[in-house]
């Protein structure tokens, strides 16, 4: 009888602990923190000897008493901080024993369905002024006039990037929809307006899908040893970079620009 | 142009930039105007070494240094993780201007300058990670001697 109790139990802190691995490794946060918080998890519902080893594909954990080993295929990675937080802060909440091991399990659900983002305008404003700003910032000859081209070129890229990517499964497709996008409107513009530099407007507009973060992250990784994690988020990254610098150097080039 | 107005140029810019691109990678709200205050200092770390004439590799490894240690600082007050900080506020060090060069160059088929640019991109990415990971293990350091100050301190 008790025999399966436990097996109910130790089934139930896998699936809470293999959700919050998913949903932190989908929010983009770093392995060491995914691997923490799930031993976190495990311990404070009373399992001695959790294992855990996670990967940016797939996460495995494994109960010492119980006979389970479970593993939970990811698909979609992209940058969500928000989710990191909220895993972060129920695992912290459990551990001061504030909310039980059946509200926790809920919680994570709820964070898996309805996690609140930014409305979409907003983030368009946001990409608008970080593209027009770093352009500024990186070319160091303050250039007022490519401004508000580098503001208009990186709001219609980043739309196009968050419209594309509703239709699409292809990873890197979105991507690079979105750079020839804006290759395309940084070309019309400087037809129009023959004064601008195409390539500081570019440049500018680029960075609101740059995956930088992904590679500092994935050196990150291989520096605290999570080798396999490290080189497969390295070659992602390059992999973005890519489908990014191509998109716009093939519209560019075939335009003539 | 002024000194003194490029300098708050730069200050301004820096702190839309972080925040701008904490708005479209969801940071929490209650993170939002730390991360912009943390892309500004490392910036203005960045800026006032590169201006001294300490090179890329130097000044961005103090850059990313200034800006791991203040994410671990305000990681500690709000409760967040430490990346939620960081992010944003690497935004304006990631080298995005060689990135491009490199791709552009390659699309050219001038080979030898795209080699060069991704040379400079690989060496600038890998200065900012030594910076972030120096500041983990002082700051780590740093609490670890408090600890056993501390406890000294109780057994006498």
């Amino acid at each position: 009888m008790s025999n399966q109790q436990d097996a109910k139990f130790y089934q139930e802190v896998l699936d809470i602990c293999l959700n919050a691995g998913r949903l932190m490794i989908e929010g983009g946060s770093e392995m060491y923190r995914v691997e923490d918080t799930m031993l976190r998890i495990a311990k404070n519902a009373g399992v001695e000897d959790p294992r855990v080893f996670a990967t940016p594909t797939c996460v495995f954990m494994s109960l010492d008493g119980g006979d389970l080993s479970q593993m939970k295929q990811i698909r979609d990675r992209n940058i969500n901080l928000e989710l990191v937080d909220r895993v972060n802060e129920l695992s912290r909440q459990f551990a001061v024993k504030k909310i039980s091991l059946s509200e926790l399990r809920q919680k994570i659900i709820d964070v898996a369905t309805a996690t609140p983002t930014f409305p979409l305008w907003l983030q368009v404003l946001g990409a608008a002024a970080l593209s027009a700003t770093l352009m500024v910032l990186f070319m160091d000859d303050y250039d007022w006039v490519d401004f508000p081209a580098a503001a208009v070129v990186g709001a219609v890229g980043y739309l196009a990037y968050v419209y594309f990517k509703r239709f699409t499964n292809v990873r890197f497709l979105s991507e690079l929809v979105a750079a020839m996008v804006m290759g395309l409107v940084t070309v019309g513009i400087t037809h129009i307006f023959p004064a601008m530099i195409t390539d500081n407007i570019l440049v500018g507009a680029l960075m609101t899908l740059v995956p930088g973060l992904a590679l500092t992250n994935a050196l990150r990784d291989l520096f605290m040893g999570d080798l396999l994690s490290g080189v497969v988020r390295l070659f992602e990254a390059t992999l973005t970079a890519l489908a990014l610098g191509g998109g716009g150097a093939i519209v560019i080039k075939f335009l003539g620009a | 142009m002024p000194f003194w107005l490029e300098i708050i140029i730069n200050i301004a810019f820096s702190y839309i930039a972080s925040v701008g691109f904490a708005l479209t990678i969801n940071v929490p709200h209650r993170a939002l105007n730390l991360a912009g205050i943390s892309g500004i200092v490392g910036w203005m770390v960045y800026w006032f070494a590169a201006r001294a004439g300490m090179g890329r590799m130097l000044s961005n490894l103090m850059g990313a240094f200034i800006i791991g240690i203040l994410g671990l600082i305000f990681a500690r007050i709000k409760k967040c993780p430490v990346t939620v900080f960081n992010i944003p506020a690497l935004v304006p060090l990631v080298p995005g201007v060689p990135a491009y060069q490199a791709v552009r160059a390659l699309v050219n088929g001038e080979v030898f300058k795209g080699e060069a640019a991704i040379l400079r991109v690989a060496i600038v990415t890998c200065a900012i990670a030594l910076g972030i990971l120096l500041s983990t293990m002082i700051t780590e350091m740093f609490y670890r001697t408090k600890k056993f100050y501390k406890a000294r301190k109780n057994k006498l």
